[in-house]
């Protein structure tokens, strides 16, 4: 066989190799991507139950009384702020800029960090007062529906943790590449989850009372 | 560099610099101006301020949908597409139902004072 027969036969077969991996991210974002819509059905279901519950305050606060808008549109600011960063460490990891991917995965970090801080203090807040999830109906759908979404931001951050981690230690190779991904569709995902609960639960719900 | 180098393998989580800025000032602008309208009570009628903030939450939900979470640049079969139409599916009869039959529910409940007459007419029916 000559050498150039043999190089044509090399490059099809890295050819065919990186097609078949491509392929097989494919899958893997597709899978994922089940996964996020199955997790829109449960917020959904939180959301169907506030939408019943909303009114049954049982001579406990209402969203109306309650919330403060301006807090949370601090918090809507900063994970819309922090949604925007992962997407810039995405864009870095396609450059294979290893440092700028730490930077912005650290700052999307600090970013989701102080929302679940500010949620926190929020909650702590309410519960002080006595208004609790034990209070009313409208407490308990309010707590369990932005708890919900609290739970998932904690997950969401130490997988941002761990990423940093595996770019600082494995460098940025496909498999890292494709983690890093995941991680940037589920913390959109949380973003696109909050706009709902920002709209329905503070705007709508507390702001205009309704 | 051998070809296979060269040769890109189509990603449709390709993202871009463009996009993400354009989805972030587009959120934002949608965020800001809900909240605004909400503030200062624009519109006389409570109901029509919600209607204009629901609209601005899906418009921003299309955005983000499309420029951060890239849905609609994959190539046939539209998979994620489909699975995204049957999501929404099951959410508006989820939602959408819930609201309404609770709502039939509460209209056709009785009041306190009414529960009694009805018990004791159950009563004096032998019931």
């Amino acid at each position: 066989m000559r050498v150039s027969e043999l190089n044509s036969a090399v490059d099809s077969y890295k050819i065919n190799q990186a097609s078949l991996k491509a392929e097989a991210d494919s899958k893997t974002y597709f899978g994922f991507w089940v996964y996020l819509m199955t997790d829109c059905v449960l917020f959904a279901s939180l959301f169907a139950t506030f939408a019943v519950l909303h009114a049954n305050t049982f001579n406990g606060p209402s969203a109306h009384s309650l919330f403060s808008l301006p807090y949370a549109l601090a918090e809507t600011l900063i994970l819309l702020t922090s949604s925007f960063t992962c997407g810039l460490a995405i864009l870095a990891a396609q450059n294979k800029a290893k440092r700028l991917v730490l930077f912005w995965l650290l700052i999307t970090f600090l970013l989701g960090l102080a929302f679940l801080v500010l949620e926190f203090r929020e909650f702590a807040n309410f519960v002080n007062q006595g208004d609790s999830w034990r209070r009313s109906g409208f407490l308990s759908s309010y707590f369990t529906l932005v708890a919900t979404h609290g739970l998932h931001i904690t997950i969401g951050l130490l997988w941002i943790g761990t990423m940093m981690f595996q770019v600082l230690k494995k460098g940025l190779n496909r498999i890292t590449v494709r983690q890093l991904t995941l991680m940037s569709l589920f913390w959109h995902f949380l973003d696109l989850i909050w706009i709902f609960i920002f709209s329905v639960v503070y705007l709508i719900s507390g702001g205009l009372n309704i | 560099m051998s070809k296979a180098m060269v040769v890109s393998v189509h990603n449709p989580n390709q993202a871009s610099y463009r996009a993400y800025v354009t989805g972030f000032l587009l959120s934002l602008a949608c965020t800001l101006l809900a909240y605004s309208l909400t503030v200062n009570h624009v519109l006389s009628q409570n109901w029509a301020i919600a209607l204009v903030v629901a609209t601005l939450a899906i418009i921003q939900a299309i955005t983000q949908l499309v420029l951060f979470l890239h849905l609609g640049k994959e190539t046939k079969p539209r998979l994620k597409l489909v699975v995204f139409g049957f999501m929404i599916t099951v959410v508006l009869i989820l939602v959408g139902g819930s609201i309404w039959i609770m709502h039939n529910l509460n209209h056709r409940m009785f009041l306190p004072s009414q529960i009694d007459k009805y018990m004791k007419q159950q009563d004096d029916s032998g019931l």
